[in-house]
């Protein structure tokens, strides 16, 4: 008896550690973060005092300052664009792929499936300074030949690079779904009359959708969060830019000027589209990301 | 096969674009940063000049690039260390426990793994302001006395990237395991428990094992994106110059208009990844076990 008596007290402790131990992870997580949403509708003056303190009114002036003089309407509305575009056009570009390299045999698929593979060992942050360079190259010759370069700084070229750059992913973990479907699908869809390209698109293409939508999520983040690519590829200081990498420079100039609630407010603006979808669509991120393997 | 030229056709249309791309933006970027770093390029022109391994050479004699490599180690070692060490514990009290709130705790863990790392820049300079930050604050309120330390200055500054990047990757990784420590039998710990083992020895000589074929993978990706990552936190977080770590050294010499030496430093910190996530691969070879 007294034995037990023992082990449950130890028991106890164990569950009081545990929960210790978790409340002060979310805690820590959680602080900060909301830290900076009830920064972003404090006046600049009240950072001076105590940090911890309360925001003393709701001033949303921050959020318009961060959306007109700080340019962050502008920015997001660039963001927009990028994302969407980049997520449209991989999409485009490698559910065809996938689909061929997974499901036929032809001269060439093994060469092509081992550069997809060995794509996916590449990461940007090493080629993005010869990705800059070939492309100041293609503007200039392009300046000589029409008289103007349109490759650096530039939306839809970005979004191009992104798409590109997803593409080794995307492709593996398409290809490994289409891999596990039987091929009845096919030959019933060929019986029936359908070409390869409407077998494709209209039997193969809406089973692959809980694939499409994990694609779709991740690369989401991914294109939304970037700002080593965008920063290097539309370096120019007049010209458009992507809301990472506005705020990397709001980041930079305003704690100078100690403009605090206006970076906050950018801040908030970056980081609540993600928090959003987030919440929407945790459960399904989570397990999209075990069955994805590792993000490299 | 019926018609076989339309399915040439339709396999060409399905795969150029995509080749096309990936050879474009990846491969050939790719084959450069191994030729460029033999040349020497001019910052306004495009001529080049081949110098053979000379931009190597310079490269090993230059201090601060030995200095960034070793911040790039000692990140490795500790971002790594503090990581699994946090979830894997994590993982194993929210798969093994019976908690209440459990998926709170594992939507809430997730949450800095979806936020751009320039937002987490911005946060942690709110934690880390000298005066008025939220971290020198608590730490006053607990000591009692006003602490004034330089969380973003030397010698401070890579313990603070260190701290950032652990907060970062804890919740991903936890996920991650949590996935593999449910698929071990509920009997193994049971017939465990009744043997008499504790939940420490359940932990180490059960969950460990049975999962030690993902906790490798994810290792070695692990440093690998460490390498990435570090460099990230590093150009969002702190003051250019403040430290380095080897891919913010390739992309200031980028900057200054030094494009073969960027792409030699490229090449070393590639090659340097590459044995790294090797060796480590190889020195946690273990026998697998059977569930």
């Amino acid at each position: 008896m007294k034995k037990n008596a023992v082990s449950s007290s130890n028991e106890v402790l164990f569950k009081i550690f545990v929960y210790v131990a978790l409340i002060s992870l979310a805690v820590l997580i959680i602080i900060p973060v909301a830290w900076v949403f009830l920064a972003s509708i404090k006046q600049d003056n009240e950072f001076y005092g105590n940090p911890w303190a309360l925001p003393l009114g709701v001033y949303w002036q921050n959020f318009a300052s961060a959306w007109d003089s700080a340019q962050m309407g502008s920015y997001m509305l660039n963001s927009i664009i990028v994302t969407a575009l980049a997520i449209i056009l991989l999409l485009i570009i490698a559910l065809p792929a996938a689909y061929c390299l997974a499901r036929f045999d032809f001269r060439g698929r093994k060469f092509l499936n081992a550069c997809f593979m060995a794509g996916l060992f590449i990461n940007v942050n090493y080629i993005v300074v010869p990705i800059f360079l070939m492309m100041k190259d293609g503007d200039v010759f392009l300046a000589k030949v029409f008289g103007g370069g349109f490759l650096l700084n530039n939306v839809f070229m970005l979004a191009v690079v992104y798409a590109s750059t997803a593409l080794p992913f995307t492709i593996y973990l398409l290809s490994g779904y289409f891999a596990t479907l039987p091929h009845d699908f096919e030959e019933a869809a060929y019986i029936d009359g359908a070409g390869y390209t409407r077998t494709m698109a209209s039997i193969i293409f809406p089973l692959a959708q809980p694939s499409i939508i994990t694609i779709i999520l991740f690369n989401f983040l991914g294109f939304w969060n970037e700002y080593i690519i965008s920063m290097t590829l539309m370096s120019s200081t007049k010209g458009a830019r992507t809301l990472p990498v506005g705020l990397l420079n709001l980041l930079q100039t305003q704690q100078g000027r100690a403009e605090y609630g206006v970076l906050y407010a950018g801040l908030v603006l970056v980081m609540l589209p993600t928090l959003i979808l987030y919440i929407c669509v945790q459960k399904k991120l989570t397990q999209g990301m075990t069955a994805g393997g590792v993000k490299g | 096969m019926r018609n076989n030229t339309s399915f040439r056709l339709f396999l060409i249309l399905c795969i150029a674009p995509a080749a096309i791309l990936f050879t474009i933006f990846m491969a050939i970027p790719t084959f450069n940063v191994f030729r460029m770093s033999l040349y020497e390029r001019g910052a306004y022109t495009p001529d080049e000049l081949f110098v053979g391994l000379g931009n190597f050479e310079v490269l090993f004699g230059d201090v601060k690039f030995i200095s960034s490599m070793q911040n790039t180690i000692l990140l490795i070692v500790f971002v790594t260390i503090f990581t699994f060490f946090f979830a894997l514990i994590f993982a194993a009290i929210l798969t093994r426990e019976k908690i209440r709130g459990q998926n709170f705790f594992r939507v809430v863990f997730y949450i800095p793994n979806i936020l751009s790392v320039v937002v987490i820049a911005g946060i942690f300079s709110a934690v880390y302001r000298p005066e008025n930050g939220m971290l020198n604050s608590t730490l006053s309120m607990l000591s009692g006395q006003t602490v004034q330390i330089l969380w973003k200055d030397q010698p401070m500054v890579i313990v603070s990237i260190i701290i950032a990047m652990v907060w970062q990757a804890i919740g991903y990784y936890m996920v991650m395991y949590m996935a593999s420590m449910s698929a071990v039998p509920e009997s193994i710990y049971e017939s465990a428990g009744i043997d008499g083992a504790s939940r420490t020895t359940q932990f180490f000589s059960i969950t460990i094992p049975l999962i030690w074929a993902n906790i490798r993978t994810t290792l070695t990706f692990f440093i690998i994106s460490t390498i990435n990552m570090a460099f990230m936190f590093v150009k969002a977080m702190v003051a250019k110059g403040m430290a380095d770590v080897g891919l913010s050294f390739m992309y200031n010499q980028k900057d200054a208009g030094l494009y073969g030496y960027s792409m030699a430093a490229g090449v070393v910190i590639f090659v340097f990844s590459f044995l790294l996530s090797a060796a480590v691969n190889l020195v946690t070879k273990r026998d697998i076990l059977e569930m």
